[in-house]
């Protein structure tokens, strides 16, 4: 077995041969791997005896089931009304420029993937973004430029 | 003038309470039935925006024969503008499981989930661990019940509560037809309670101190406390725990910046208020307050006179379209031609008349959508083209 | 006696039973309510909003698919506030749909256009959609066409493929806006599970699934003077094809048919049915073969039980499904490929023709027989055995174009060589008459009597249940056959690939203990066939039944051992069942395929 396969059985093993463990086993899927690919959705349909088209069509409804290649850390950015009111735009520029991506893309080094979210439930600290499941609040551009460098930092470590 | 009052601080909900293992094992001493009907006469309404009489739901659920049944803390906070739930659940978790324990106890459920929306994953870890504590508790007093999380991974319209059973089932979190409601056929068919966070932190809040303490605050139709979610243009943005009937009136003399132009109440899928009616407005369930009532999830946005309209409109009409589940044709299409509508509007590409019609698309929309979400779509919509007409067109 | 309620529809009193919808009141007393997310063969919906109605008191209207009707409701199905709400419903629809109905294939036969027609839906207010999305067409698969554009997302197709069929081909996916009907991954149709059955054809409202069509090759090939052009018809196809042509279901067409093919300029008109007599000389020895290696040889490699192979939605969907299982399958071909096979080897032959020079056409109750003609093992002849399949509904086209008027057309019969068939050959069309035609033949084999049933009918296997079962026990069988005696051979038969898949998994659990399975992909069997007329629902498929079985009645030959163009084939060119030849042209091997 390679380790997409091991993986999967054994979030199996922990959540069930169900369908009500699909959502748990995907969450497991992206916890390590960021995104689902093909290969990881045909394999937990095998695994757990379902469609493949059905944890296709489940996988895509959710936003934070990537079903594309990502980067290791997705930035997700709210777009929702009190984020843009409160300067959402500009983090995004600062995003855009540091990292020489535009929205949807991922960097070359396939180190981060640049995406929009609808209201993360911050909106008394807006404009709010999360990089992974990590919650950052009240972002500037300055701030957010810290942040990333903190990240490019800890990921040169690996 | 509303049947309001003015605005009262209140500090119930995240008031530390330590003694919540006595609180479980003093309530489930009592009878279920004397249970509900004290739930039933405190008169606590759903806080998740929609007022559902919580004692009626926890009634219906326990008269349903099955041998399963289901308790759901609906912890899928993705209202625009809301965060409440997210406050209660890293500061005082405990009152829920309690809350959901009792219902258990009440309904003959012994199983309880958590479905916590995917952006508030980070919360997890702490969170099991309280559970862990709260099991231990609860197999010491006796009492069979046992919580679970469940992660839910970004999906607005899991929210509405059949549509979180489907994605609790593993599938695209679809709202299903209605009837069956959940108390029949919930979570895997099997009778379900389904509340809110909030909702059940009140009913911890009803058990410990008796139903005459809660109905003692707010207004007729409107009893209790709530949570506000405060956002916007505000100096002083937060949660606030108020007592419901208030006038928007002084809601905004409180809050706001001096400047406000209007209040959207109750996220986007809420009714936005322009300052000249602020005085008729009162924050609570729809009763027979004078004015207009508006109930709320809790979210208060406020915008002062340097925000456009349009945009706002825009921004939550985007938030629709992608949020929307897609099955059913006005929610799915409705969405999108509001949205391209507007902007047609404002481009001149369409006529200002066009509004009209997609006035009377907002209402069809309401009458036909197949869940909450397509049918409250209208509620913004309409009562932002209407306030603010000029801002649409120029 | 079951609860009954009262309610009222637009001021009339109505009675009844109480769990049922306000779509069933209704349409009880005549009234129709328009639908299009509904299919009475699929579960209920409520995702298209078009059967809204007000129910007095209540602020929103109500879906009446999914709506139980309660006691004392006031019910208005035509209410200004209902008609306006659903003529905003279709103009949305219509918004987000390519609208070019002139250019459609569907034209004519499109619930979305009847509707908006219905309503006069006269100008486009709204804005058109269609152009701000990209819409892809897939044109790959050799069966089904699948057009995103036309889609209205009732999820009909999506419901069918997994309810019906159990194959899951089909899904919806993403959400809000950008929520669409696709497959695994987005790939195309031709690399998924899809078994092309085209059930999700026969079941789409608008042009979205529609078949892949060969209409102008097979006019082409009619009007090229070098070619000499051969047509077979599947045994359904006589039964469904009136419904095309504003018959009414349960029509049984056969010699207009025929006419109306020599009309349309093919050479030979030839029958299917006489393939499938053909399948029941070669599957029945092959059964019974398998019979004796498994009771007196006590061979183990020998597979029970084992499986029909007529249905290329079938054999496509156990490929697929349980390609460890392909062992159960007959290696029989079906008989369109075993027409294929012959027209250009036997039939040339005796007919003096160059192989080259024949095209082979089938009519076909079928989308999956398009992709079957595909396969590349169906190259036996030398050639593409069979080189067009049209679809019920594309011979009806072929006729209408032609400028036939079928009804007055006087009845003609099959050409000879191929053209003579048993009853047993036309129950082919039905579920359970695969295994009817087997039965009547194998048991006279096997005993020298006929099988005891009254006028042949074995009613145990006929009917619409989904899964049917019958044991044959069999007495004094002729000495060659004396190991059978006493041996209760066990049948099954099933019908769509939702029951297909239960009894698949007995297989494979173990707790199967048959000896003999029919399998046919489609509900109903051929008649009700992903290439029939459109609709097909359940009262249609019983009426079609009804008229195979009349059919089967009123030939002289009942029993396809008894057909004597099958006796002189054998007698001429292939010798014997199972033999050399056989085993050449009529029999195949399978493929095992990816399970997505």
């Amino acid at each position: 077995m390679d380790p997409i396969q091991t993986l999967i059985k054994d979030l199996a093993d922990k959540h069930g041969r169900n369908r009500a463990s699909l959502l748990p086993i995907m969450q497991g899927v992206v916890e390590i791997e960021n995104f689902l690919s093909e290969r990881s959705m045909a394999e937990i349909a095998r695994e757990i005896d379902l469609p493949a088209a059905d944890v296709y069509g489940t996988a895509s409804f959710y936003s934070f089931l990537e079903t594309k290649q990502t980067g290791r850390y997705i930035i997700r950015v709210c777009k929702t009304i009190t984020c843009a009111m409160k300067g959402k735009n500009q983090v995004l520029f600062a995003i855009q420029e540091m990292l020489k991506v535009k929205m949807g893309e991922t960097t070359p080094d396939k180190r981060f993937t640049l995406l929009q979210t609808n209201c993360l439930g911050w909106c008394h600290k807006a404009p709010a973004m999360l990089i992974n499941d990590d919650v950052y609040t009240e972002l500037t551009p300055e701030k957010v430029r810290d942040i990333l460098s903190d990240y490019m930092k800890k990921d040169a470590h690996h | 003038m509303a049947n309001s009052h003015q605005l009262k601080r209140v500090d119930f909900i995240f008031r530390n309470e330590n003694d919540w293992e006595k609180v479980l094992s003093a309530t489930i001493k009592n009878k279920p039935q004397e249970l509900i009907n004290e739930l039933i006469s405190s008169e606590l309404k759903g806080r998740g925006g929609a007022g559902f009489p919580t004692g009626l739901k926890w009634k219906l659920t326990a008269e349903a024969k099955s041998d399963e049944k289901y308790v759901i803390c609906n912890a899928d906070e993705g209202e625009p503008g809301t965060f409440k739930d997210r406050e209660i659940l890293s500061r005082v978790p405990y009152k829920v499981f309690t809350a959901m324990a009792i219902c258990g106890y009440i309904t003959g459920a012994k199983k309880g989930f958590i479905y916590l929306r995917g952006e508030y994953k980070f919360l997890k870890a702490e969170l099991q661990k309280v559970i862990d504590e709260f099991h231990y508790y609860c197999k010491e007093t006796g009492l069979d019940f046992e919580i679970n999380i469940f992660l839910g991974s970004g999906a607005y319209i899991c929210g509405e509560e059949t549509a979180l059973m489907e994605s609790m089932e593993g599938k695209r979190g679809e709202p299903r037809n209605k009837p069956p409601f959940p108390t029949q056929a919930g979570y895997l068919g099997k009778p379900t309670v389904i509340n809110n966070v909030e909702t059940l932190v009140h009913a911890f809040t009803i058990f410990k101190y008796g139903a005459k303490k809660f109905y003692d605050l707010g207004v007729q139709y409107s009893r209790g406390t709530k949570l506000f979610s405060v956002s916007g243009d505000t100096p002083k943005p937060g949660i606030y725990e108020l007592e419901l009937g208030m006038s928007l009136q002084d809601f905004v003399y409180e809050f706001g910046d001096g400047d406000t132009k209007a209040v959207q109440v109750g996220g986007a899928s809420g009714f936005l208020v322009p300052r000249k009616k602020f005085k008729d407005a009162a924050i609570g369930f729809k009763g027979k307050l004078t004015g207009i009532s508006l109930p709320t999830g809790g979210s208060m946005m406020l915008f002062n006179s340097s925000r456009s309209m349009f945009n706002v409109l825009d921004n939550y009409l985007e938030f629709f379209r992608e949020e929307s589940c897609g099955q059913c044709t006005p929610c799915r299409v409705g969405c999108q031609q509001l949205l391209l509508g507007i902007k047609a509007v404002k481009r001149g590409e369409k006529p200002a008349s066009y509004l009209d019609k997609l006035l009377r698309l907002t209402e069809t929309m309401q009458l036909t959508a197949k869940c909450g979400l397509g049918q409250s779509v209208a509620n913004s919509f309409s009562s932002i083209v209407e306030n603010f007409r000029e801002e649409m067109i120029y | 006696m079951s609860k009954k309620v009262n309610v009222t529809i637009n001021g009339f009193p109505v009675e009844i039973q109480a769990g049922k919808t306000i779509l069933e009141a209704a349409e009880s007393q005549g009234i129709k309510i328009p639908t299009l997310c509904f299919h009475k063969d699929l579960c209920v919906a409520g995702n298209c909003r078009v059967c809204v109605v007000e129910v007095v008191g209540q602020t929103r209207l109500s879906a009446a698919c999914a709506t139980p009707c309660d006691e004392g409701m006031e019910i208005l199905t035509n209410s200004l506030k209902v008609r306006n709400s659903r003529k905003q419903i279709i103009e949305l629809l219509l918004s987000e749909h390519n609208a070019d109905c002139t250019k459609c294939y569907k034209n004519g036969n499109c619930e979305l256009q009847t509707l908006s027609s219905e309503y006069k839906i006269m100008t486009q207010d709204f804005l058109e959609l269609v152009p701000l999305k990209k819409f892809s067409i897939d044109m790959y698969s050799p069966s089904i066409i699948k057009d995103d554009s036309k889609c209205i997302r009732c999820q009909r197709c999506v419901r069918t493929c997994a309810e019906l069929q159990g194959v899951n081909a089909l899904t919806v996916s993403h959400k809000g806006d950008k929520m669409k009907i696709t497959t695994f991954f987005e790939k195309a149709m031709r690399d998924v599970v899809c078994t092309n059955c085209g059930q999700c054809v026969n079941h789409c409202p608008t042009g979205a699934l529609v078949e892949k069509n060969y209409i102008e090759e097979v006019w082409e090939a009619l009007a090229d003077p070098t070619k000499h052009v051969v047509v077979q018809t599947a045994p359904a196809v006589r039964v469904g094809l009136g419904e095309e042509l504003g018959m009414e279901p349960g029509s049984s067409v056969t010699g207009k048919m025929v006419a109306a093919l020599k009309r349309l300029g093919f050479d030979s008109v030839l029958d299917t049915d006489f393939t499938a007599d053909l399948t029941i000389m070669e599957e029945g020895t092959e059964l019974l073969t398998r019979l004796k290696k498994a009771l007196v040889d006590k061979d183990e490699t020998v597979t029970l039980p084992m499986a029909t192979s007529c249905s290329p939605g079938w054999i496509k969907y156990i490929e697929h499904m349980y390609p460890e299982h392909l062992n159960h399958l007959s290696t029989c071909k079906s008989p369109q490929q075993m027409f294929g096979a012959l027209v250009k080897t036997y039939y040339a032959k005796a007919r003096n023709l160059e192989p080259d020079k024949i095209v082979s056409v089938s009519i076909m109750p079928c989308t999956a027989k398009k992709f079957e003609a595909y396969r590349p093992e169906m190259y036996d002849s030398g050639y593409r055995d069979v080189d067009y399949v049209l679809t019920t509904r594309e011979l009806a086209i072929l006729i209408k174009q032609a400028g036939l008027d079928f009804n007055k057309l006087e009845p003609m019969k099959y050409d000879r060589l191929m053209g003579e068939s048993s009853g047993a050959g036309v129950i082919f069309g039905a579920t359970g008459g695969v295994m009817e035609a087997a039965l009547r033949t194998v048991y006279e084999i096997v005993t020298g009597r006929e099988v005891p049933f009254k006028n042949l009918d074995i009613l145990p296997v006929r009917g619409m249940e989904g899964i049917r079962e019958a044991t044959i026990k069999i007495e004094n069988p002729l000495k060659e056959w004396a190991f059978l005696d006493g041996v209760e051979l066990k049948c099954a038969v099933a019908h769509g690939l939702i029951n297909a898949k239960t009894v698949m998994d007995s297989i494979k659990s173990g707790t199967s203990n048959y000896h003999f399975i029919e399998f046919m992909a489609c509900p109903g069997g051929c008649l009700g066939g992903g290439g029939q007329p459109i609709p097909t629902n359940p009262e249609i498929r019983k009426k079609r039944a009804e008229a195979i079985y009349a059919e089967d009645r009123g030939l002289p030959l009942r029993k396809s051992h008894e057909n004597p163009e099958v006796i002189k084939l054998y007698k001429d060119f292939l010798i014997e069942p199972l033999g050399e030849v056989s085993h050449h042209l009529l029999h195949t091997k399978y493929t095992k395929r990816e399970r997505f």
